[in-house]
This record gives structure tokens, sequence and C-alpha cells, in this order.
């Protein structure tokens, strides 16, 4: 179904002139792109489909694989991130004689932007990797052309649960962020700054607003359906064998990183501008 | 019932298939050969539209396969079971899971038709006993047995044969060769087979064509095939040592 159209990557090796190979990795992208949101929609319509106990168990199982396998790296990251925030903001602040605020500079900046961002870095490099590695596989073990012809459409039986699962996951596991975020800026607060838990929790709670929170999920939401389009996308259309597995992963985790980095800009500023 | 009508089809700046016109007519087993990479399973994707002409068309009967879409091309593709040159079994899923899937996702059989039909199946193919067991854990001539209950579990009226019996060991070839043979004359399926073991060939063929340099260089019944002139087809003969009628005729009536 999408395999044909990647045959023409073939092709961008060819020596044909420099500004002609540009225009056609362009029209290349552009084409990608299209096919990508075809996926994703197909995938979305699929949706309906989730009560049935095949689907349910695929999305259970990648609901698992996702929030569970990733929760280690996840934990040492927040736990970093809040404390790194806590310790740089705190120095800079404690100069004004303000580190008490610390609460609220760590609390602001991980609901709004680390928590989702880290969240989905990792999930990205972990998951979306993994779903392209193992889509790949099956695509060019023609696995994926085996379901074709079974008429077991792969949108509905593969890209459907990781879809779902990623887009449910992401939201949560970034609250998990924020929260251990939050706590180890805390710690940093209570043991290197002299700013009381108790103060720092008050401060914390004191300043920050709901809709920073909604922003923030809604945007680990979005960066949830990136990472399993893109990875869905890439690990479909692998063609040649093990190597078209490897770049399937490579292109998936940078194409990933940067959506994530330009669609969590423009959200920032569609919500705060 | 399966026509390919001037099929071209060039794939990485290669003509892969040049004009191929052919008939696989109602009921019969039809043997391609062909050395590695004449594009033996580039024809078979053909048949179930995993590859499309450049130019040209593929019926099957009335129906236009090459160029249908959605539905109707869902409609067209259940006539097929098609087993895939590697088994393209689906490596999470047991034996067992694999070859209910399409019982699983395509009908309304409950649990327990699900599980006799499998079973059923499954003992065709003495592959009863590793029900339970993962792609993984299987040699490879046992993943192409599941990949073959697969095929035929929805009882389909044409089924496709990538290599059924390469990587298998002569007995079990010669298994595979009688239940391809068991279709035809009992169900009157008609069956595609590509391999490169002539002697299978000429025992289940009832016609065999081999393909070389995009073309067709020989399409015959199995009796013309050995007295072909073709210098082609006569260097694949005696290059697994088939030169006289004899030979393969006392080799079939052990076979089949
Ligand atoms: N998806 C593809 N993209 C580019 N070239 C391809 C593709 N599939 C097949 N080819 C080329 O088409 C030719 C025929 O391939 P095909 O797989 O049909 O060979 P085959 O006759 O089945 O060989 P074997 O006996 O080794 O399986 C080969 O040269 C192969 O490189
Ligand atoms: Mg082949």
């Amino acid at each position: 179904m999408i395999a044909p159209f990647k045959e023409i990557y073939r092709y961008i090796d060819l020596p044909i002139k420099s500004s002609r190979r540009l225009g056609r990795i362009i029209v290349l992208a552009c084409h990608d792109m299209g096919n990508a949101l075809i996926m994703l929609a197909s995938a979305t319509l699929y949706i309906r489909t989730l009560w049935k106990p095949r689907a349910r168990y695929e999305t259970a199982m990648q609901l698992y694989v996702t929030g569970i396998k990733s929760l280690g790296v996840i934990t040492v990251v927040a736990f970093f991130t809040g404390m790194i925030l806590a310790l740089q903001t705190g120095l800079e602040l404690r100069r004004f004689g303000q580190e008490v605020n610390i609460g609220t500079a760590v609390t602001v900046v991980m609901i709004r932007e680390m928590g989702p961002f880290m969240t989905g870095l990792i999930i990205a490099a972990s998951v979306g990797s993994a779903i392209a590695a193992q889509l790949g596989t099956m695509a060019v073990s023609e696995e994926i052309s085996a379901l074709e012809v079974m008429s077991i459409n792969p949108n509905r039986f593969l890209v459907m649960p990781r879809l779902v699962a990623l887009a449910v996951m992401m939201p949560i596991l970034t609250v998990y962020t924020n929260i251990l975020g939050i706590l180890g800026g805390g710690i940093v607060g209570s043991t290197q700054l002299g700013v009381s838990f108790q103060a720092y929790l008050d401060n914390a709670t004191r300043y920050a607003e709901n809709k920073d929170l909604y922003v923030g999920l809604f945007k680990a939401f979005i960066f949830g359906i990136i990472i399993s389009t893109v990875a869905c996308y890439q690990g479909l259309s692998t063609i040649e064998g093990a190597v078209g597995v490897g770049r399937a992963t490579r292109q998936t985790v940078i194409i990933s990183f940067l959506m994530i980095l330009i669609i969590g800009y423009m959200i920032t500023r569609l919500f705060y501008i | 019932m399966i026509i390919f009508d001037k099929v071209t089809k060039r794939l990485g700046g290669k003509t892969v298939l040049n004009e191929v016109s052919f008939e696989v007519p109602r009921g019969e087993t039809f043997v391609i050969v062909g050395l590695s990479g004449a594009g033996k399973s580039v024809t078979l994707k053909h048949m179930v539209q995993l590859m499309r002409p450049d130019s040209g068309a593929v019926r099957i009967g009335e129906d236009v396969i090459s160029a249908a879409r959605g539905a109707e091309l869902e409609r067209m593709r259940r006539r097929f079971g098609v087993l895939f040159q590697g088994a393209a079994l689906l490596q999470w899923l047991s034996v067992f899971e694999n070859v209910a899937l399409p019982l699983r996702e395509l009908t309304k059989m409950t649990p327990e038709e699900i599980e006799k039909t499998v079973r059923e199946k499954l003992r065709l193919l003495n592959m009863e006993d590793s029900m339970e067991t993962f792609p993984s854990d299987l040699s490879g001539g046992m993943q192409k047995r599941v990949g073959l209950a697969r095929a035929i579990v929805m009882n389909p009226e044409i089924i496709l044969y990538d290599e059924p019996t390469s990587g298998l060991d002569p007995v079990t070839s010669r298994l595979i060769d009688k239940l391809i043979e068991n279709l035809r004359k009992e169900l009157g399926i008609t069956s595609v087979v590509v391999t490169h073991d002539l002697h299978s060939a000429l025992a289940i063929g009832t016609r065999i064509m081999m393909i070389d340099g995009g073309k067709i260089v020989e399409n015959a019944t199995p009796e013309e095939f050995i007295e072909s002139t073709n210098e082609t087809v006569q260097r694949f003969l005696e290059a697994q040592y088939i030169t006289r009628r004899g030979a393969w005729e006392k080799g079939m009536e052990q076979h089949v």
C-alpha cells in the first residue's frame, strides 16, 4: 500500500543536477507527509473497532510496552531534570534573595515545557524507534504483505493500537514526569538552597495555573500522535532489508525529535501569546 | 482463470517482466520455474496485487485485479491463499494464533470452531505438536509448513506457493507435494507453485512455465517440458540431472 512510493527513493542517488535533486527531495518529503497523514486518518477511523477482543488485546499490549517498559528511564530523567532546574534557577534567585520562588520556577517550567518535552524525547527514542524497527522488520520479511493479502488492514491491525497507546500514555507519563521533576526540585531546594519542602510546595502551588497543566498535557497528547505516526509510517514503508530497518529507525528518532521541538514551540506560541 | 496480459514491470532500473502473457487455467497446478532472480516471486506478487504492472493487466477470470481498489480488491484477494517465500509469520503470535488469525479477523466462527479448524490444518502438515510454539523457535521448514497451514485455512479457491519445499527435507517435501496434488484432485483447487525443485515440478505440475530474462521461454505440459528444445530449459534440466523421460517418470511414481 505504501511501499511502491518508496521505490522512488532508489533514484535519488542517480547523478542528477543538485538543484533538481533538492526539488526531488522536497517533493518526496511532501509525498511522505501526505501518505503519513492518510495513514493517520485511516488509523483514527479504525478506533471504532477498539472494542473487538483482538484490537483490545493489541492495544493493551502496546499500552503496557509504552507505559511500563520506559518507566525506569523516565523516572531518572524526570528526577534529574527537576533537580537541575531547581539548582540553576535557585542559584540565580539566591543572588536576589528570592530562592523561595524556585517552587514556582520549577513547577511552571516542568508542566508547561520540560515535562512533555522530556517525556516525548524519551518515548520517541525508546518506544518510537522500537515500533519502527518492529514494523520495518515485518515489512521486509513480507509479513505486512501477508496481512494485506489476508485483507487484514495494517492500519487497523498494527497502526491503530500503537496510535491509541501512545496518545493515551504520553499524557499519563507526562504527569508522572511532572510529579517526579517537582519532587526532585524540592529535594534540591531543601538540601542545597535552604528552602524547606513545605515552603517549596506552597510556593509551587500558589502560582502555577491549571491552564499550564492542560496545555502541557495537550502537548503530550500531540507528541504521542506525532511519535506513533512517524514510527509507524517509517516502519511500514521500509524497503531493502536490514539496512532499511536501520534507516527507518534512525529517521523515526530524528524526525520525531525535530517535530517535537517545532510543534512544541508552535503550541506554546498558540496558547501564550 | 488467472490471466497475464502483456505485463511489464521494471524494478530498480531493471525490466523484470517484459510483456509477459500467459494463462493459468482453472483447476490446474501451474508450476513456475526459473533461475534465482528471474522474477518468479514478482510474477506471483502481481497475482494478488502486492505489485502493480507498469503496463498490461492481470485478471482473475473477469476481474481485473491489477486495477482493483478498496473493497473490490479485498473481495478478489479473499479467493487466494498465499504461502510466502519466507513464510511471513507474525513473530509475536504463536503457531496456533498465526493460523487462527484470518479466521478470527475475517469470519464469525466461534472459538471452538476456530480451534477445530486450525488443529485440522496443522495436522495435515504434521505441525500439530508445535501449536503453542513461537515462529522464532521453529526451523525454516517448519515455519514454511505453518505458513502453508495459514494459506489454506480459509479454504481458498486459488493457492499461490512461493517455494513451498525449499529448505525442507526430502520426506517432508514429498508430503507437501502430495498435499498440493490432493487439493487439486479432491477440491479442484487452482495452484500456482514457484519452485527450484524440478522433480517436484514434474511430479505435481499440470503445466510448467519457465521465465528467463523477463520473458517466458517455455510454457508446456511436463511431458513436453522435458522434451523442450529450448537451450535455457535444457540447461536447467541438465543441471538437475534430468535428461531423459525415464528418469523423472520413475521419480514421479515414487513421489505421488
Ligand atoms: N521490491 C523490489 N525492488 C526492487 N527490485 C526488486 C524488488 N523485488 C524484486 N526485485 C528484483 O526483481 C528481480 C526478480 O526478483 P524475484 O524476487 O522475483 O526473483 P525470484 O525469481 O523469485 O528469485 P528467487 O528464486 O531467488 O526467489 C530481482 O533482480 C530482484 O532484485
Ligand atoms: Mg522468489
